[in-house]
């Protein structure tokens, strides 16, 4: 096969990398950019989403404990009203009417107590022994004396366990008491606790101090941050719940957040839920998306590779196709060119020719007389005449080969075998003067016949094989000589692992009088007359070699009789 | 048989010339012309030619449209054709045409001898059929 110029790859390899990096961005800034966009919105649409959400579950929460601290107050409260205050000071009451709270709300309330204005419990019902106890010094005792109703902090007390107390002011005969509980803290606590989303959302409640007044679930890293910390951050949104990210020391874990004030904004309430398992489903769409992007752009990459690939192949191809037809054109070119000059100048070469072999014949003539016989230079002379006249008649046999480009076939067209002369030509072969050569045959028995002119058609395989022994005859090798149907052709192939022929030869291996043979072995026209005869049959032959690997001749024979022979055939 | 006697026609003044001193020495009695024009004219001088050795290109008559002139004039004599076209088609128009060989230039001088040789044999024994012919109406004549 004739090899590709090496700038002709070169710039084959720089149009395949441009192409290829063009139709990459072309078709990558489009996808990139639109898939983006969907993914910002989806991002956007899913932020908002579950916020809303969240902002629901937190506000309802929210709006819970608060009930549910006002719940107790009015209890208290119903409790003081529906009572007389000498009531209340009867423990047995007292214990009656806890009894029945506990029955109606499950056991929030731990106990009751009256207490006087001077901080002493005067009456007590519950399962501590706190009777006659002391609050006078107790912090939530000299807040609650001073609001009608009061619920204090979470704190551990007396009784060294965390609960909290929710009072109730009341005046009698100038005195006031307050009527207060111990909520159990296991009820109130769940109301936060059950505020649980995956595995990382839990809320609980701080107070202004940042104590935790529940039990937090699942204490990521909030214990470093306050009360007015959530506010600060947070954004206010819709119910007056503050929305917001945290983070930890290190800053590689993140945290979203929602607060909501609660208990006259004493308390908030702070749901919180690690921003990875928030947002995971919108990661794992990213991944999923991103992972789709990747494998379209790579098949996209791998697409256009293989498609420039095989343009690029493509246009070498018929790059290749058009030099070969441009060579073969140019060679039927120059050959009409010297068959047209041929015609016209071989009686023209031929008859001084004829003069001079005819002059030395006659010189030869001469030098048989007597007189001549005894000359000391006889024999280089005849020597020299005999090598004038070896020589006309090398240039005789030039001329007519020369002629072969004008003149039209001799013998007739008709339908022949193309395997029975192949057959016929391998047998006459010089084969046998060459060693290590061996000449194998792989024909189509099934293909057509063809027509030509046997003696042409033989001529041209003859020259063939001969080229080829040529060749091999130093090395030695094979030549495989082949035949098949190729569409509307039978293509006969003569191929020789030889050592090919150099690229700067190929174009000019048609050419009359090309040779390669040294001066005498060879006069260049076997091949020019072997073209010009596949041309009038309208057929074709090209010439594959690569240096070290073999030559191969293609000569393809139409099955179709072509014009010229028709009508070559009718005027014979 | 005696010599030939033989017209060699060929513009190649110098070709003809040794051709004819060459053809002398191998025991052929030659005259030449240097033209189509001038060959015809020296066979109508020469009826007793045996062979026309004709080149085909020559400037004037070719040797193609005196070989049709020969035979179209009912001459005995056989002719080579002798050119520098060395085709089969030409030899073979030409021997359509009558002549009754052909040969290529340069050509060897004894395969021309040979041919004029052979040629004057066909062309004599020719001739004898003629006269044997011409002997038997001349004797039917003149038989009582």
């Amino acid at each position: 096969m004739v090899e590709e110029r090496p700038s002709k790859k070169l710039y084959h390899r720089h149009f395949t990398r441009n192409m290829v990096l063009f139709v990459i961005v072309v078709s990558f800034v489009p996808m990139l950019l639109v898939s983006g966009l969907l993914l910002y919105e989806y991002s956007i649409s899913y932020h908002e989403k579950l916020y809303a959400h969240l902002k629901e579950v937190v506000h309802r929460h929210a709006q819970d404990i608060d009930s549910f601290l006002n719940e107790r107050l009015n209890n208290l409260q119903f409790l003081l009203d529906s009572c007389q205050n000498e009531n209340l000071h009867d423990e047995s009451i007292l214990q009656e009417k806890l009894f029945q709270l506990q029955q109606k709300y499950d056991g929030v309330f731990e106990d009751l107590g009256l207490i006087n204005e001077q901080g002493v419990q005067e009456a007590y019902a519950g399962r501590f022994s706190l009777e006659k106890a002391e609050y006078s010094d107790a912090k939530w005792f000299q807040e609650a004396r001073e609001k009608p109703y009061y619920i204090s902090d979470v704190f551990l007390g007396l009784r060294s366990r965390p609960h909290f107390i929710v009072s109730v002011k009341s005046f009698h005969q100038g005195r006031y008491f307050l009527l207060r509980s111990t909520i159990n803290f296991e009820a109130f606590n769940s109301l936060a606790e059950n505020l649980r989303i995956g595995k990382t959302g839990s809320a609980y409640i701080l107070n202004r101090n940042g104590d935790f007044q529940t039990k937090p679930h699942y204490d990521m890293f909030s214990s470093n941050k306050s009360y007015m910390d959530f506010i600060k951050a947070g954004k206010k949104a819709k119910h007056g719940i503050y929305i917001g990210e945290i983070q930890d020391a290190s800053g590689s874990e993140k945290a979203i957040y929602l607060a909501a004030l609660l208990k006259n904004e004493d308390w908030i309430l702070v749901y919180q839920q690690e921003k990875k398992e928030a947002f995971s489903d919108l990661i794992s769409t990213q991944i999923v998306a991103a992972v789709i992007l990747l494998f379209g752009a790579l098949l996209i990459v791998i697409m256009n590779v293989l498609l420039f690939h095989k343009v690029i192949n493509h246009i070498t191809e018929v790059d290749r196709e058009k030099e070969m037809m441009n060579r073969q054109i140019i060679e039927t070119g120059k050959l009409a060119s010297v068959g047209r000059l041929a015609a016209g100048t071989a009686h023209e070469i031929n008859n001084p020719v004829a003069i001079m072999v005819q002059e030395a014949g006659w010189i030869d003539d001469l030098l048989k007389e007597e007189e001549f016989r005894e000359g000391k230079n006889l024999k280089e002379i005849e020597r020299a005449l005999k090598q004038i006249e070896n020589q006309g008649k090398r240039c005789k046999e030039i001329t007519h080969k020369l002629l072969s480009f004008a003149r039209t076939s001799d013998t007739p067209i008709q339908n022949l075998q193309i395997n029975e002369i192949i057959k016929e030509v391998v047998a006459i072969s010089d084969k046998t003067s060459y060693t290590g050569i061996s000449i194998n045959t792989y024909l189509d028995e099934t293909i057509p016949s063809i027509y030509g002119s046997q003696t042409e058609i033989q001529q041209v395989l003859l020259n063939l094989i001969n080229n080829a022994l040529y060749a091999l005859k130093k090395d030695g090798g094979k030549i495989d000589i082949s035949t098949r149907l190729a569409g509307r052709h039978v293509l006969v192939s003569v191929e020789d692992d030889g050592p090919g022929i150099p690229e700067a030869n190929l174009d000019r291996i048609f050419d009359p009088f090309f040779t390669t043979k040294p001066v005498g072995e060879g006069n260049g026209l076997g091949l020019s007359i072997c073209f010009g005869i596949i041309q009038r049959m309208g057929g074709e032959i090209k010439v594959h070699s690569t240096i070290d690997v073999g030559t191969r001749f293609d000569i393809r024979f139409p099955l179709k009789k072509p014009m010229a022979l028709k009508s070559e055939n009718l005027s014979a | 048989m005696t010599a030939p006697f033989i017209l060699l026609v060929d513009d190649e003044v110098s070709f003809v010339e040794t051709m004819a001193k060459r053809l002398a020495t191998r025991n052929i009695d030659t005259i030449t012309a240097f033209s189509a024009e001038e060959g015809l004219e020296k066979l109508k001088k020469n009826q007793n030619l045996d062979v026309i050795v004709l080149d085909v290109k020559m400037p004037g008559m070719d040797g193609i449209e005196m070989l049709k002139r020969i035979k179209a004039g009912f001459f005995r004599t056989e002719v080579i054709m002798l050119t520098g076209h060395a085709t089969i088609e030409l030899g073979i128009n030409g021997m359509k045409l009558g002549a009754y060989d052909f040969l290529t230039k340069p050509c060897d001088i004894e395969e021309l001898v040979s041919k004029v040789e052979e040629a004057t044999k066909k062309k004599r024994a020719h001739d004898e059929k003629i006269e044997d012919a011409e002997r038997k109406k001349l004797l039917l004549k003149y038989e009582p």
